[in-house]
């Protein structure tokens, strides 16, 4: 794996004060990730995976240490910049899909184009393509409570790519859904790093999720304790392909 | 993120909840509508009067014995000070037209076997041409009958109407007031009702001497209605009543006048304030209510973040910065408050238009009135809006990601 580095953590700590408690969600974490990338990150809860996450999304600043995104060290930015840095390099899929409920599909994809301050066309345009990608062009009228989880999930993953991100972050993607749709949805997320190239971090609990991905870290404690290569990584699309064909996918 | 973009965010807020929207514009759209309609019933009231009092005739002043302050006080007659020669003197000045002296009294008229209770006014034949109150039939009485204090009297269609039988002419009849026996000379033409709703023609003309040496028996007048030749030395006039009465009633250096002279002008004014104290009395009433809407606003702005706190965070995640979650809760508590504000103009304006139509009261909308609701509602949607928008804008990205309805 070559290509120039995405994440560079050094020695990154968060400390939360709680009242008059410290508590140590992360322990001084060093990490690189590189371009194009898969990795999932796992551990149990209050093992700082999530605090991790949150850092590595621009959600949160380092209480000490540094992390380089894409270079620019990012820990120490202004809210402001911190969100302009979300939306034009990082792309967020939920466990609980996090879509508009009263606003149509299409919509739904353009939201970060809004704030990115893109012309009405060019909007519609962009998020058709990553509709599309996705394969849920007949639906851009649809509302998200006429979908499944699993197409729920595509519009999600969709509005994460539709501003060209270097950096797709996925919070349990699959958490909230059947196994069989779950490796629909990892089929996807595969092809968001090669097709597109796009570095994906997964967080997960799920050993069988694990798989798909190429590179495993496991925290413990605040602390990486396992940083390794996944071993006979799995194909989501091939896996898909010798499952009986039932259900509600339609890629 | 350009304005474009933030107003269709708010725009689309409102939508996802028309039925809360329409709710919360309620508030705003009563309130405006009541702002509206206070306004234009105090300024129609206002309008009339003062159009009333101009249709008098505007080169009149009126002298009032007592340091008057105003119309009110100056008309109570405590203080007996004008005389008839004070009248007569006042009518020999430069550029007046004619002095006319009143003096009136409350009677029971009595012919044949009916009676009415009206007013007594003494007066001069100038009342007249003062007035410019033509009769209908026989003729007003003239100087000789002051000289001599005669019981002749000139009467009201309304008091004709309530004494004679239909048809009957009363002129040459006699009629009896405080059991002195009058000939009725003439009867004047109707008037109709005064500003203050009184009914003109309810009175009865007499020599102004014969009330008051034969009825009253005192030397004063009530009042004296003076006509200027011209509007424009109506403050020449002025003045010159003044040093007239001041001299001839001995009043000398810092001495307070026994007397006050005023002219349609000052009661316009006097008017003028007293219906604009009303105008501003309703108008705040309304203004609390819009008040009460506007706390509405906030209230359901609260609600309202609060049950959006995920989308909030979703927004935050996938760019919005601080200033775009302010300002789209802003425009959308601001656009409320418009669109509710214009709604309550129209309604305003409909119901003003219907209180004229159908209660006939007088109504009168001002683009001022227009201009104050417009503005207050938008700085209702900015003011109520801002903490509820300020609430949402400081929210964590990732505790609002997390929050569970």
């Amino acid at each position: 794996m070559s290509g120039k580095t995405v994440i560079l953590l050094e020695n990154v700590k968060k400390i939360y004060q709680l009242g008059e408690t410290r508590v140590f969600a992360l322990k001084g974490i060093n990490l690189t990730i590189r371009e194009g990338e898969m990795v999932a990150v796992m551990g149990s809860s209050g093992s700082g995976k999530s605090t991790l996450l949150n850092i590595m999304g621009c959600l949160d600043r380092p209480t000490a240490g540094i992390y380089y995104l894409d270079g620019e060290n990012v820990s120490q930015l202004a809210k402001s910049r911190l969100a302009r840095i979300r939306n034009k390099r990082i792309g967020f899929v939920f466990q609980g899909f996090n879509l508009l409920g009263r606003t149509t599909v299409l919509a739904n994809v353009q939201l970060p184009l809004i704030y990115a301050g893109a012309g009405k066309k060019e909007m519609a345009e962009r998020a058709k393509e990553a509709l599309a990608w996705v394969g849920l062009s007949d639906y851009l009228e649809h509302y998200p409570s006429q979908m499944s989880g699993g197409q729920q999930q595509r519009v999600a993953i969709a509005r994460a790519l539709v501003n060209n991100p270097s950096l797709i972050l996925a919070d349990e993607p699959t958490g909230s859904l059947d196994s069989k749709t779950s490796i629909e949805i990892m089929a996807v997320i595969q092809r968001l790093y090669l097709e597109k190239g796009i570095t994906v971090i997964i967080v997960t609990h799920e050993r069988e999720i694990s798989q798909y991905c190429r590179r495993l870290i496991k925290l413990k404690d605040g602390r990486i304790t396992e940083d390794t290569p996944v071993m006979n990584p799995r194909n989501a699309a091939e896996d898909l392909a010798a499952m009986p064909d039932e259900g509600e996918g339609q890629i | 993120m350009n304005f474009i973009n933030n107003f269709e965010v708010a725009l689309n807020g409102i939508k996802a909840n028309k039925l809360r929207s329409s709710l919360t514009m309620l508030g705003i759209i009563i309130g405006v509508a009541a702002v509206i309609i206070m306004i234009s019933v105090g300024q129609g009231a206002s309008k009339r009067i003062s159009d009333q009092i101009s249709s008098m005739g505007s080169n009149l002043l009126m002298v009032s014995p007592g340091a008057g302050q105003g119309p009110v006080r100056g008309a109570s007659g405590n203080v007996n000070t004008l005389t008839l020669e004070d009248a007569e003197a006042i009518a020999g000045l430069s550029m007046v037209a004619g002095a006319v002296p009143e003096l009136n009294t409350g009677a029971t008229i009595v012919y044949e076997n009916q009676t009415w209770t009206s007013q007594i006014n003494g007066t001069t034949p100038g009342m007249q041409v003062i007035k410019d109150w033509p009769v209908s039939s026989g003729s007003y009485f003239g100087d000789d009958d002051v000289q001599s204090a005669s019981l002749v009297a000139v009467l009201g269609q309304t008091v004709v109407d309530n004494l004679f039988p239909p048809g009957t002419d009363p002129v040459g009849a006699t009629i009896r007031i405080n059991k002195l026996a009058f000939t009725v000379v003439g009867v004047l033409s109707p008037k109709g009702a005064a500003m203050m709703g009184q009914d003109q023609d309810d009175a009865v003309y007499v020599p102004i001497t014969t009330v008051q040496k034969r009825m009253l028996g005192v030397n004063n007048v009530r009042t004296i209605n003076v006509q200027t030749e011209t509007q424009d030395s109506m403050a020449y006039v002025q003045t010159s009543i003044e040093e007239l009465l001041r001299e001839r009633h001995r009043i000398t250096g810092s001495k307070t006048d026994d007397f006050s002279v005023l002219s349609l002008t000052s009661v316009l004014e006097a008017a003028e304030t007293a219906t604009g104290t009303m105008t501003i009395l309703l108008a705040s009433i309304a203004a609390i209510s819009l008040l009460v809407g506007g706390i509405g606003i906030m209230n359901i702005m609260l609600v309202s973040v609060t049950e959006r706190t995920k989308e909030i965070g979703l927004r935050m995640a996938v760019g919005a910065t601080e200033s775009n979650i302010l300002n789209q809760f802003l425009v959308e508590s601001v656009v409320l408050c418009l669109v509710g504000g214009f709604t309550g103009i129209i309604t305003g304006a409909a119901v003003a238009w219907a209180i004229s139509k159908f209660a006939g009261w007088p109504t009168y909308i001002t683009l001022y009135s227009i201009l104050l609701s417009a503005g207050f509602s938008a700085a209702i949607g900015i003011f109520f809006g801002y903490y509820p928008a300020k609430k949402a804008a400081s929210l964590d990205p990732i505790e609002a990601l997390r929050f569970e309805k």
